[in-house]
């Protein structure tokens, strides 16, 4: 486990920033304590620095998690990110969009939000912005990207794409494999 | 007038249809006879004018059945018989349902069936009051074309069936009769049993009983090889396990009021080694777990026990009450057109579901982390952990998950918790749930359970849901049933003592709100139970504490021949059959000292010192034995550094201060084999150890300041670093010498 170096730190935060904005901050100052973020595996783990202390204890190749997985670096350096941050995304999120019951399921398959099943979506979403994907009940279902601009998915028909799905929390049951 | 008594008597019938006359007397014989004496077949040769009575006599004892009487025409008037002939008109009903029965076999089916249309039909042609006319009207006609063929009539419509067939048909009426002895024998049996006052019939009957029973044993074994096919063939084998289930039924009646109900000449052995053969075919055990079993629980108990395991627990789920709480997801499920209730009083967190219209483990629900599919049987031991806000805690055995994320969401994501499990495949799972749940606080990590103080310790609560062989969770397996021996067991056994060691050598004794670990196992063996809790006891320095649940059966203080601390008492023990949830095992022990008790150290209680200064006693004697041969010191020292599974070897503290013995100042010279005792030789203690006992302890932050200081004192002698004799073994052994060179 090591600390993310600059440009890795640089190239998360960038990722982050498209569905949270500047609430990164809020991440990293909590009231509770200091959290950090650590690689290993290729995989960032954000966690608090009390628990940080305990997992230094473990050897490397015997530590399989540590607190919640962000996501992970590709090879080529390119960060992607996983549904397993959702939790720390839905919170702080910009821009919110909410599906309607009957298109849930389609999501939940991994599949694109057409505007047939879109609900809500907030003002001012640009085009190609990173969104938080809920339910009516307000329950996060995943994230994606908006592919039209709020004003153009008032327009647009109801077969077209209006959220890129990128990840949904229906990967914890179709590729359990790959959390870790 | 009396009524005339005519056998052959036929009664004229005046004309119009109202104008039944008063029969004779035969009617009112027809009251005194049995139905099963003999046939009445009634062919009616013209329109209603002429009848013609033909008696066909059967057997009368048991083979009636199958044995007819032979084929023979009979004269239309005659009736033959040795009984008074009736005229039966009621009769022709019973005569009817007789000849259903014939009709009703394999073959005979159709044309039964057609003979009831017949019957049907004509009815109405005829125009009768008298339903029995008109059957006769449909017999005749029908009769008329089979008058000659009796014995076929009598088997059946002979027309359709091959010669094959007949012979299958006799031989299963043959069983039946049989199968109807047997099951005559039984009625008998548990009317006669009822009967309290007939002791002497009653052991009759039972010996009739067990006599017909054992005889149908043999002859059922010695017809279940040919007959078996047969049988498949016929659809009977559900009748055998049948047989079996109330052979099972009245063999455990039997022995539960054994003096009474007993036969003189059998023993107990003899009905409980039916009573085993019964169950392993029945239930499809083998014999080592149906004796376990029969060990376990008193017989009435073990048929639910066994019965329990057939069928399924319900399924239950546990709401996360970091995302939500009871009463909403409640709602939002039953919103989704699932059926559930609250699991019970002891539980604020479980629902048990009855049924659901969508897949439970698919629901949008579930995916957000809002709930977890769990046993209601895993929520215990974390409900006994109670594990408190800001605690560390280990899971020694964590795999999938749901016990750790219980313990995270009573800890409200503070602390600490490190999820361990051997198996990296199943660690998925874990890392799975602990994200799909939102628990933010866990390591995850892959160890050998056995390895953990020296990773890391000092946990302020434990638990160790330790890998079993699996008997109480037989509903969910049922191959443990036959795949279950006594080296299984034993192997499981030797493991969970070897980790509830190590998983107390993990805790910290000293935490200010802790100190607990828990021992749990899914299986109902003793052997995995309360004999590794026990041998727990004896070997380190922890006491049981109640569980804090307040239901279930209290564990067993003694089995068989063994006999465990009192305090064994206090755990607890889950069954299918009582608790409608799986076989569980809950200990909840604290540990009161840091120190562990060294090898071969009995119990280390303070009340119990004097008691286990003499055992101690007897190793050291050994020890002076092993002396002889100081090269031996170090490997038999590693030895016994191993025995502990951890490193921790500390120093003795008070205890070894009451350990003055007489025989000090001769130990004073041989050096300890073991010198962790506490048998003074406070000076004795060899570096070896203090080195070995360093290195981990530089990993524990809390323990490891404390051993140090003590052990700064103890330093290897000069005598035992050179491993050197000691003065007197060396005076003997040239003793010894001079005298083999006298020799």
């Amino acid at each position: 486990m090591r600390p993310l170096t600059d440009e890795e730190t640089k190239t998360m935060f960038e990722k982050l920033s498209k569905y949270i904005g500047e609430n990164i901050k809020l991440l990293v100052d909590r009231p509770d304590g200091t959290y950090c973020f650590r690689l290993h595996n290729d995989r960032v783990y954000y966690m608090s620095e009390k628990i940080l202390k305990l997992a230094t204890n473990i050897s490397r190749d015997k530590l399989v998690s540590v607190g919640t997985c962000f996501g992970k670096f590709t090879k080529t350096q390119k960060f992607r990110l996983h549904i397993t941050a959702l939790d720390f995304l839905a919170p702080y999120a910009k821009f919110k969009v909410w599906v309607k019951p009957g298109a849930e399921q389609s999501f939940l398959y991994g599949n694109h939000v057409l505007k047939s099943g879109l609900g809500r979506i907030t003002e001012n979403t640009n085009q190609y912005q990173g969104v938080v994907v809920y339910s009516m009940a307000d329950v996060p279902l995943g994230f994606g990207v908006a592919a039209k601009s709020t004003q153009e998915c008032r327009r647009v028909d109801p077969m077209a794409i209006v959220v890129f799905h990128q990840a949904d929390v229906g990967e914890f049951i179709r590729s359990e494999d790959t959390l870790t | 007038m009396g009524r005339k008594l005519d056998p052959a008597n036929k009664v004229k019938r005046g004309p119009g249809r109202k104008a039944k006359k008063q029969q004779g007397a035969e009617t009112e014989l027809a009251k005194f006879f049995t139905e099963g004496d003999h046939d009445v077949l009634y062919f009616k040769i013209s329109c209603r004018k002429i009848y013609l009575h033909v008696f066909v006599y059967r057997f009368t004892d048991e083979n009636s059945k199958w044995l007819k009487p032979a084929k023979r025409k009979r004269k239309l008037d005659e009736p033959e018989s040795e009984d008074d002939s009736d005229e039966h008109w009621e009769e022709e009903d019973e005569e009817e349902e007789d000849q259903e029965q014939q009709l009703q076999k394999r073959g005979g089916k159709d044309q039964g069936k057609k003979n009831m249309e017949k019957l049907g039909i004509e009815e109405e042609e005829d125009n009768d009051d008298d339903d029995d006319d008109d059957d006769d009207d449909d017999d005749n006609d029908d009769d008329d074309e089979m008058v000659d063929d009796y014995g076929t009539k009598d088997d059946g419509s002979g027309e359709e069936l091959l010669p094959i067939e007949r012979a299958a048909k006799k031989e299963k009426k043959l069983k039946k009769t049989m199968a109807l002895d047997e099951d005559d024998d039984d009625e008998e049996d548990d009317d006669d049993d009822d009967d309290d006052d007939e002791d002497a019939k009653a052991s009759d009957s039972d010996m009739d009983e067990q006599d017909t029973v054992q005889a149908n044993i043999d002859e059922m074994d010695t017809f279940r090889l040919p007959g078996a096919e047969e049988r498949e063939k016929e659809g009977l084998l559900p009748l055998d396990l049948k047989t079996i289930h109330q052979r099972i039924k009245d063999n455990v009646d039997v022995l539960c009021n054994f003096s009474t109900k007993r036969e003189p000449g059998k023993d107990r052995s003899d009905y409980l080694s039916l009573l085993k053969k019964d169950l392993c075919t029945y239930y499809s055990y083998n014999t080592f777990l149906i004796q376990k079993l029969m060990d376990l629980f008193p017989l009435s108990e073990l048929v639910d026990f066994l019965e329990a395991n057939e069928i399924h627990r319900p399924v239950t789920i546990r709401t996360n009450t970091l995302k939500t709480r009871r009463r909403d997801l409640a709602q939002a499920l039953i919103n989704r057109g699932v059926n559930l209730d609250p699991l019970g009083k002891w539980s604020k967190v479980g629902l048990v579901i009855y049924d659901s219209s969508v897949p439970i483990g698919a629901t949008p629900e579930y995916l957000a982390g809002h709930y977890m599919l769990q046993g209601a049987s895993s929520f215990l031991p974390v409900m006994a952990l109670s594990p408190q806000e800001g605690e560390s805690v280990l899971d020694m055995s964590s795999a999938p998950g749901g016990k750790t994320t219980y313990i995270a969401q009573l800890m409200r994501n503070t602390g600490v918790i490190v999820a361990n499990d051997a198996n990296a495949e199943r660690l998925k799972s874990v890392v799975g749930n602990i994200h799909r749940l939102g628990v933010t606080n866990t390591v995850v990590c892959n160890y050998d359970g056995r390895q953990f103080p020296k990773v890391m310790g000092g946990f302020d609560r434990v638990l160790l849901d330790a890998p079993c062989s699996g008997t109480g969770v037989i509903a969910k397996d049922p191959a443990v049933k036959t795949s279950k021996d006594e080296a299984d067991i034993q192997r499981s056994a030797h493991l969970q003592k070897e980790l509830i060691l190590s998983a107390i050598d993990s805790v910290n004794a000293d935490s200010p709100s802790g100190g607990y670990l828990i021992y749990c196992t899914c299986s109902i063996m003793v052997e995995e139970n309360e004999w590794v809790v026990d041998y727990a006891l004896k070997k380190r320095n922890v006491k049981l504490v109640p569980t804090g649940l307040d239901f279930g059966n209290e564990g067993f203080t003694r089995f068989k021949e063994r006999r465990f601390h009192p305090t064994l008492r206090l755990t607890r023990r889950f069954y299918p059959h009582s608790h409608n949830m799986d076989g569980f095992f809950v200990a909840k022990l604290k540990k009161f000292s840091n120190i562990i008790p060294t090898v071969p150290a009995e119990k280390e209680t303070p009340e119990a010192t004097t008691v286990s200064e003499s055992p101690d006693e007897k190793p050291t004697k050994s020890d002076k034995t092993k002396n002889i041969v100081p090269k031996k010191a170090g490997s038999t020292q590693a030895n016994v550094q191993a025995n502990g599974t951890s490193a921790k070897k500390t120093a003795d503290t008070k205890p070894k201060g009451k350990k003055d013995i007489p025989a000090g100042p001769k130990k004073a010279k041989i050096p300890k084999m073991d010198g962790k005792t506490k048998k003074g030789s406070e000076a004795k203690k060899p570096a070896v150890k203090t080195a070995d006992d360093t290195k981990p302890l530089k990993a524990e932050k809390k323990e490891g300041s404390r051993f140090e200081k003590k052990q700064g004192k103890k330093r290897k002698t000069p005598r035992e670093a050179k491993n050197r004799m000691g003065k007197n073994k060396f005076r003997k052994l040239k003793h010894m010498l001079q005298k083999q060179e006298r020799e």
